[in-house]
Parts: structure tokens; sequence; C-alpha cells
């Protein structure tokens, strides 16, 4: 599809291209993630709703790579599947390998809820290219978070295995779970500009404050802090290589081929 | 277009423009004659995501509303775009926008009558939706996410009829 062609001002912040590839990147590998749940969901409406979530977020992706595209040139695809591994800004906590359903719901939900504060910070912001943009993602995400908090209230509440398989899973992402709140070089410039509504450790506090109520109510662990929030997006591990391998085979198979 | 004189000949002898101002009404209402890849039962117009045809004498450029961000089905509404204009004989551009948002509430009458008849509930809050074989109130959502982006799945106690509803977005 030919990019977006609203993109009247291109601002001169120097933190823009870092903002959209980590929100890009986000975006692809939950995405990708969640396209590894196709054909074995526990439930066929699962299969289903995982499928169409990773839809909405490789959508999300591809809509920001090319926003990104036209900031520094490149394209959608180039900028998806040609880099290596420690070039991918994405989120620790995307980094998890798949696991088992529990994990795939905390990781939903701490993501989203994470991705829900970061687009509440971004809608309205002073260029008209990516507000837009976020404000129409905002409206595909509210069907991204009524699932997952149906799902989490389900596992937390049935007791037994389920429980402990979610409280396992939020454990074992807790320490990664703020890295979607990981500061971004030249970001002063991204907030004075009025692009982003305010620093990353201010969202991050709204973040936590707002799912707090929830974990409490269900009786869930807490996300500790972030041990190492300067290394949240650039650190990324033996998980991420195996995925990596997996979203570039078929590129890799034929490279420059048109699909 | 190599042969581009030639289409230009007999859209105007189709058109009866004989070369005077291009016809912008006209081509308006091409492009929203367009059926959607996914539903064909309705076209690009009724379902609201026609932002912008802007017409001059050497290019038309139509602007797209994406129903669902991530939607399959716009590469097959642009190329479809680009074929159904082809007898007005001048270069298409057809890109997308998110400068308006698409809502399901761009549905028109029409097209919400269309998608009724079809068997696929039009978009409703989902307590408001109603079974489109029998227009039962007994109905459950089995899944909000369905076989494309913008579709949900529900199923009639009443009929015992599984269909699909438009999500509200």
């Amino acid at each position: 599809m030919t990019p977006p062609n609203a993109v009247p001002v291109t601002p001169a912040v120097a933190g823009l291209p870092d903002l959209l590839l980590s929100m890009a990147d986000d975006e692809f590998v939950i995405g990708f993630s969640d396209s590894e749940w196709t054909g074995i969901a526990p439930l066929l409406e699962e299969d289903v709703a995982m499928s169409s979530l990773a839809q909405d977020e490789l959508g999300h992706a591809a809509a920001l790579y090319d926003l990104l595209a036209e900031l520094t040139g490149g394209d959608r695809d180039v900028l998806a599947y040609d880099r290596e591994p420690p070039a991918y800004r994405h989120a620790r906590l995307l980094d998890h390998a798949r696991g088992d359903w529990a994990m795939a719901i905390a990781r939903r939900y701490l993501y989203e809820t994470s991705d829900a504060v970061r687009l509440e910070a971004l809608a309205g912001g002073s260029w008209a290219a990516l507000a837009d943009l976020v404000g129409k993602i905002q409206r595909e995400e509210r069907y991204h978070g009524l699932h997952v908090a149906a799902w989490l209230d389900r596992l937390a509440h049935v007791g037994g295995e389920p429980r402990e398989r979610l409280i396992a899973a939020l454990t074992a992402l807790g320490p990664d779970a703020g890295t979607v709140f990981a500061p971004i070089p030249d970001e002063p410039g991204l907030v004075e500009s009025g692009i982003l509504a305010a620093r990353m450790t201010e969202l991050e506090a709204r973040w936590r404050a707002a799912i707090e109520p929830t974990l409490e109510r269900l009786e869930l662990p807490q996300p500790p802090p972030v041990r190492d929030p300067h290394e949240g997006r650039t650190k990324h591990g033996e998980a991420f290589d195996w995925l990596h391998g997996e979203f570039t085979a078929v590129r890799r198979s034929d490279p420059g081929a048109l699909w | 277009m190599s042969e581009g004189r030639t289409h230009l000949e007999i859209a105007r002898a189709r058109s009866g423009l004989g070369g005077g101002a291009p016809d912008a009404g006209r081509i308006r209402t091409a492009v929203e004659a367009i059926p959607d890849p996914e539903l064909p039962v309705v076209t690009i117009g009724d379902l609201g995501m026609v932002h912008r045809v802007e017409v001059d004498p050497g290019a038309i450029r139509v602007t797209i509303l994406p129903t669902f961000i991530g939607c399959p089905a716009l590469e097959l509404i642009r190329d479809a775009v680009v074929e159904g204009l082809t007898d007005f004989g001048r270069p298409v551009t057809v890109t997308t926008s998110f400068e308006t948002p698409w809502t399901s509430e761009r549905i028109s009458a029409a097209g919400r009558a269309a998608l009724l008849a079809a068997g696929i509930a039009p978009p409703a809050d989902p307590d408001d939706v109603r079974c489109p074989y029998c227009a039962s109130a007994r109905v459950v959502m089995d899944s909000a996410f369905g076989p494309t982006q913008c579709r949900s799945l529900f199923y009639c106690r009443e009929c015992r009829q599984p269909f699909e509803a438009m999500k509200p977005v």
C-alpha cells in the first residue's frame, strides 16, 4: 500500500526516529509473537483472537515504519526484516520465550497496559501525522485491552494450576515489565516539541498507578522496578535471536522477492 | 500509460465530456461504487471509506480511510480503484490517511441494510446486536474477534444460528 500522504511537516526533532522505531519494533515483535499462537491456542476462539490481534499489531507496526521511512528514508520491509537482532529497539518485556498460555496473557497484559499509557501521551500531540495514527490505533487497542483483561481475571480467579502459572509468568516477566518506558535518546526534545506529553519516567509512574488496583484486587504480584532501564531496549538475548530467525526466514529465503 | 491517448478518447466518448472540464462528481461516484473485496455486498462508498477524490485534468488522487490499519484488503481496494477509473483516462494515485479516523458510524443506511441482508449484523453495541436471520435479541457474543479484523462472532439462541457482526469502532 502507498504510505500515508499525510506527513505535511517533518519536524526536525532529534528523538523522533528513535521514538517511532521503539514503538514500531514493539508492535512488530508482539504481533509476531501473537501470531505464533495461531493453531495452538487453547480454544478455537483464541486461535482466531490471537491471529486477529497479531494482524492489528503488525498493521500498526507497518504504519509506524512507514512514518519512520518518511523521516529517514528506506521502506517498511527493510526496517522490519533487514536488521540484525542487536539493532532492534523493542522493549525487553517482549524478549521472553513464548512459554505457556499464562505467559502469553501476562505478556499481553503488561504490554497492552503500558502501550495504552504511551498512546495516551501521544494522542493530540503536535505532529499531526503521528497523532492521527495514534488516534486510530487507540480505537483498535480498546478491543485488545478488553480481551486481555477478561483472560487475566479468568486465570486469576479460577485458582489451582492456571493461577499458579499466571503468577509464575508475571514473576518471570516482572523485572522487564517497565522496559516499555526505557528512556529514549533525546527524549526531552520530544516533550519540548509537544510530540510526547511527558517523560518516560513519568509515564512509567502513571502505568504503575493504573495497574496497581487490578493486580491488588486479583492478588497478583506487582512488577518490581526495572534493574537496568538504560538497557531496556538494547539487550535482547537468546529468545529474541530465535524469534528473529523465524520472522526473517521467508525474507532471507529469497531476498528482494515481492510477495 | 502508453495507450493513454486512445484511452482518453474512449473515455471522453463514453462520458460525453468531449475534453471539457473533468467531471469530479462522476469520478467520485465511480470510486464509491467499488465493492469491498472482503464483503462484496457493500461498496467502499457504503462503508464510508472514500475520504477525498481530487480531480484535475492531469491526474486523479483518491484518499481512502482504512477501516482497520492493517486491513489486508487495502491493497485490493487500491488496485480496484485504479482499475475502476481506467475509463477516465488519467493517472490515478490512491493513498490512505488517518487524518479522519474511520469509524463504524460512517457506514451508510444502505450499507447497513446490505450487511444485514448478507447475514452480517451491522455495527452496534454488543447488547444491541440482533440476529440477522430472525431478529432475536437472544444472542451471545462468542468471540470479539472473527474471520476479519472488522468482525466479531455471535450465536443466536433463538434460531440456533452462528453469525457475524461488524465491530463497532
